[in-house]
């Protein structure tokens, strides 16, 4: 039983800069809200008095679902707010958005947004815990955080086991968090993809880049490969869509010729046939579902351990 | 009520060596035949969530028993406020709607409780005060002492 169960960090806004503790921790709680979302009454009250506001001004269904539902699986009171349908296409700034916002005394808030760096720029001015869903290119710390707890559930400690993020490395988000997240948790994480989605200065972080798939399927235990973010790509970073499959597809002959084959993730929503085929989608190799099932556990475990730091207001 | 509509529940993480104790003397002794248990931690269902210094670290939870319409009986160590019998009042529920439920602990500290809750079966009663601290101490599943720690009395400034 751990003796300190708190967290050093009051909000979730990336992975750089939160100590391999609380990422421990929380992949640890994550494991006990499992096991309450497999009861058959999946809800627990912690949360009760408490007024989670999901901002997401930026497209999402399955991280704001993921969201919501654990939220609402802890008794929070939840406000969403898409920016499709909200004053944001009025014209209002995000400074007054979020004020207006809190001015409904809200505890947390959950934002995604197309720029990098708004979940700081609301950690700084406003006095809930922010988890940050998604900001721009830059993290996506939840994700990361539930890869690694499917990780951990399918190959034990995670300490020394070898890590390679697949494909569009540059425009993701997904990647970034992973490789923060992962290096602090002892793993050696390397990249594949197409030399034009791979950032130059990504072995200053301390990665390897492998050039050929196969080698890199080879050498790993765990293949997280990313989505082909089209709606990111100003112009064209390879000459087509067969040509990317053809070379960074995953595909079951190419795992067919590996000696093992290593876990396959995959944060969704998959472009079948494009970073992977339904055959391998579908196959045991794969732990889609389980990545889907896991953000629920992880994100209930950020919102109870951020929302144990601060006392309730107005109670004496 | 026969012992195969009985479940006996151990709350985490304290109760747990009562439980493993008692489902052994119960099997061995009294010729109950297997007798059906679980552990219920009841961390989410504190009422003091966010009202301590420091968050409690939750424990697992184990109930691969059905309680739908039996007997259930609470086990824990030490009976004190009554919160955590009320907590897992409100987590028993979340796992069915058993018949009945009861309370079994070893020590009862009968002048502190903070909410109408009394226990069925207790193994002693003691007498404390608020600042003392009542302590078990086990030896694998012997319970070798109950030591009544006293620090000297300060009151409140």
């Amino acid at each position: 039983m751990p003796q300190n169960a708190k967290l050093q960090s009051r909000h979730l806004l990336g992975l750089q800069h939160v100590p391999a503790e609380d990422i421990q921790l929380i992949l640890q709680w994550a494991g006990h809200f499992k096991e309450v979302i497999n009861r058959p009454i999946k809800r627990v009250p912690s949360l009760r008095d408490l007024t989670v506001a999901n901002l997401f001004f930026e497209n999402s269904t399955r991280t704001r679902l993921s969201f919501e539902l654990a939220e609402k699986r802890l008794s929070a009171d939840v406000v969403n707010f898409s920016a499709s349908t909200s004053s944001v296409k009025k014209g209002e700034t995000l400074n007054d958005t979020v004020s207006n916002i809190l001015a409904m005394k809200v505890d947390l808030v959950v934002i995604r947004h197309s720029e990098a760096g708004v979940a700081h720029f609301l950690a700084d001015r406003v006095p809930a815990h922010i988890v940050n869903a998604g900001d721009g290119t830059h993290e996506h710390p939840t994700q990361a955080l539930l890869d690694a707890f499917t990780m951990q559930e399918r190959l034990g400690s995670l300490e020394g086991k070898k890590v390679v993020i697949v494909g569009d490395i540059l425009h993701s988000r997904v990647a970034l968090s992973n490789i923060f997240g992962l290096q602090k948790l002892g793993v050696h994480v390397a990249v594949t993809g197409p030399s034009t989605l791979i950032p130059r200065a990504i072995s200053e972080l301390g990665v390897e880049v492998i050039d050929s798939l196969d080698d890199a399927l080879e050498w790993a235990d765990v293949a997280n490969v990313l989505r082909v973010q089209h709606e990111r790509m100003d112009r064209a970073f390879f000459p087509s869509i067969r040509e990317y499959h053809k070379r960074y597809g995953i595909t079951m002959d190419r795992l067919n010729r590996l000696k093992q084959v290593p876990l396959i993730l995959h944060p969704g929503p998959i472009n079948r046939g494009v970073e992977l085929t339904s055959e391998v989608a579908d196959s045991p190799y794969a732990a889609i579902l389980n990545q889907v099932e896991n953000g629920v556990a992880v994100r209930m475990a950020v919102l109870y351990l951020l929302a144990s730091q601060s006392a309730p207001q107005n109670v004496v | 009520m026969p012992w195969d509509r009985t479940v006996l529940v151990g709350l985490q993480p304290r109760g747990a060596k009562l439980l493993k104790a008692l489902v052994a003397q119960l099997e061995a002794e009294f010729a109950t035949g297997p007798v059906a248990n679980g552990l219920l931690d009841i961390t989410f269902y504190r009422d003091d969530f966010r009202r301590r210094e420091e968050p409690l670290a939750a424990s697992p939870t184990e109930m691969n028993v059905l309680i739908e319409g039996k007997r259930v009986i609470i086990i824990d160590d030490v009976l004190y406020t009554g919160r955590s019998v009320r907590a897992a009042l409100d987590a028993l529920g979340d796992f069915g709607r058993p018949e009945r439920v009861e309370l079994c602990v070893l020590i009862d500290r009968r002048f502190s409780r903070e909410l109408p809750i009394q226990p069925d079966y207790s193994g002693r009663r003691v007498d404390a005060l608020n600042h003392e601290r009542v302590r078990l101490n086990w030896s694998g599943s012997t319970l070798e002492s109950v030591l009544l720690e006293s620090p000297e009395y300060a009151p409140e400034r």
